[in-house]
């Protein structure tokens, strides 16, 4: 793979030598970015398609099978009906900013797959302190949702804008705890590093050390991407529809993406964390590991998320919602508790250098 | 020019254009985007000097939760504008006085005397492999751990303060006991009777 890819460059190189410097960088970064959003647009389509299906199956329905076959064709047409729909302004609303919320929710949640590696050495960017990247652009999303509900100047969006910026700040800071054990394990804010130091089958992985962990990371993920069970934010029989009640069209389908790509993100992020990234499971089990040695590093991190992925649904059509003051409550009262006291578990474990993970 | 002296005039003046519009917005809330802006611009101006780290947190720190509660206390208040405007002229002699003292200050401290050329040399640029995080971590926990600790230390007694002011007795307010909430089963809310229906009496 590397060889060809360097093969290629130095074909680009003789036949046009005038495509070097920051164009040659430039244009670089942008094919690596468009090889990225678009396959992250079209599992977006897709994920609401499998979403509707497995929820379907769950509740005993079928789901959609109109479309095309088996309704494979579902999510090209209805986001077909979404491009094709009026985008209508409240008339008191605030145009610019009800614009620019859109755009605030979308941004950062591409943007931060710039640092997510999907295999060794496939990625964007290598950046010294990925970690931190991920979690400083993943907390700007939440401008667009508190924008949408100020900007809409209507009374369901605001309420739900409201209870979005309580919990998002609160839950980010039981995330951050819960990564800081990771980090605490792995000696490095570099993701790269923590897959590499995850490397030797499923019993190096960290989710057996940080198991707690693992569990309140998903959780707090649910909330950071108002997921049922913890949709208060949309709340559709409290709060109608919560911060994009006025939005319509192709403004809604953006928030709609947005949400999407931050939930397969945290997914992603999920498995990068405690499941050991592109790593294969059967490492260092002789047989098994001959057997699968011929699978790529990304096809393990795509299934591994996918069953995240699924988690997500599974959850969904399991559990009924919240109610907003017991999710404040168990992020102050029981999650935050149970982080620090593991961050001291974790310390205590690495002093006395206990199993595969902290020698 | 370089390349990276034309992205840094290009930063520097997104950094002063959101300043000013941040002071000069009539509206709240736009105030608070524009220095969301001119945080985003320091920050990119710090990573164009190698100090990733610092700009990352400031992106964390600020942008991603102290404006947001900024944002969220704006949304809440109905803040009334005659009623500031209306004594802005009176303290505009206050302000340019502390104003010209502010600028006299920096001017001091920040001036070419104690950080120009001569006095501190352009710092050397460094390799790929030079990790600015590794650095920070072992300064802050070796050679600078106490005023860190110190540093903590200041913060707990804040958050501390800060509940104690807002914390009320238990007798003036009401408070849920989510372990009874949990606990409770049906027959301690519904009371299921049979009633003879009367009619059926009769027959």
């Amino acid at each position: 793979m590397m060889e060809l890819w360097q093969s290629f460059v130095l074909g680009v190189h003789e036949t046009m030598p005038w495509f070097d410097g920051a164009i040659a960088t430039i244009v670089v970064i942008l094919i690596k970015a468009m090889a990225l959003i678009m396959p992250l647009l079209l599992t977006v389509a897709y994920f609401t398609y499998v979403e509707r299906k497995v929820i379907g199956y769950m509740q005993l329905r079928i789901g959609p099978n109109r479309v095309g076959p088996k309704g494979w064709l579902q999510p090209i047409a209805d986001a077909l009906k979404l491009m094709t729909k009026e985008i209508i302004f409240p008339s008191k609303a605030n145009i610019y900013l009800f614009l620019l919320a859109p755009i605030l929710a979308i941004a950062p949640a591409i943007a931060v797959w710039a640092v997510i590696p999907f295999d060794e050495g496939i990625y964007i960017t290598n950046l010294d302190v990925s970690l931190l990247y991920v979690l400083a652009i993943g907390s700007i999303g939440v401008y667009g949702i508190i924008l949408a509900g100020w900007a809409s100047n209507s009374k369901y969006p605001l309420l739900g804008a409201l209870r979005s910026a309580s919990l998002l700040v609160s839950y980010e800071i039981v995330i951050g705890f819960a990564l800081v054990t990771v980090v605490m394990i792995a000696g490095s804010v570099n993701l790269n590093t923590i897959v590499a130091d995850q490397q030797g089958g499923i019993i190096n992985w960290y989710f057996i050390p940080l198991f707690p962990m693992m569990i309140i990371f998903f959780i707090s993920a649910l909330v950071e991407t108002n997921r049922a069970p913890f949709d208060v934010v949309e709340g559709e029989s409290e709060i109608v529809g919560g911060t994009h009640v006025e939005y319509s069209g192709m403004t809604f389908a953006v928030f709609f993406l947005a949400e999407y790509a931050n939930m397969i993100l945290m997914a992603v992020l999920a498995v990068v964390m405690f499941f050991g990234g592109w790593h294969s499971p059967f490492e260092g089990f002789g047989m098994l590991e001959s057997v699968f040695a011929w699978v790529p590093g990304i096809i393990w991190l795509l299934l591994k998320s996918t069953f995240f992925m699924f988690l997500y649904l599974w959850v969904r059509a399991t559990f009924p919602r919240f109610r907003y003051d017991q999710i404040m409550r168990l992020s102050w009262k029981v999650f935050l508790p149970i982080t620090i006291v593991w961050i001291f578990v974790v310390a205590l474990m690495t002093q006395l250098q206990i199993g595969p993970w902290f020698s | 020019m370089s390349s990276e002296q034309i992205i840094f005039y290009i930063l520097s003046f997104w950094f002063i254009a959101s300043s000013l519009a941040m002071i000069f917005a009539r509206n709240a809330a736009k105030a608070v985007l524009f220095l969301v802006l001119s945080f985003f611009s320091a920050a990119s101006i710090w990573i164009l000097l190698e100090a990733e780290f610092l700009a990352i947190t400031l992106i964390l720190v600020y942008v991603g939760a102290v404006m947001v509660l900024f944002l969220f206390v704006i949304k809440m208040l109905n803040i009334d504008k005659s009623t500031l405007r209306a004594k802005f002229a009176g303290y505009l002699p206050l302000g340019l006085i502390v104003a010209l003292i502010i600028i006299a200050e920096m001017t001091l401290v920040l001036g070419g005397a104690q950080f120009g050329l001569e006095v501190i040399p352009s710092p050397a640029r460094h390799g790929a492999d030079y990790s600015n995080i590794t650095v920070l971590a072992m300064q802050l926990y070796t050679t600078y751990v106490y005023p860190f600790e110190l540093a903590a230390v200041l913060l707990l007694i804040a958050i501390i303060a800060a509940i104690t002011l807002v914390h009320k007795k238990e007798s003036t307010h009401k408070k849920q006991n989510v372990s009874e909430q949990v606990n409770v089963r049906a027959k301690d809310r519904v009371r299921l009777v049979t009633i003879t229906s009367p009619s059926k009496e009769k027959k």
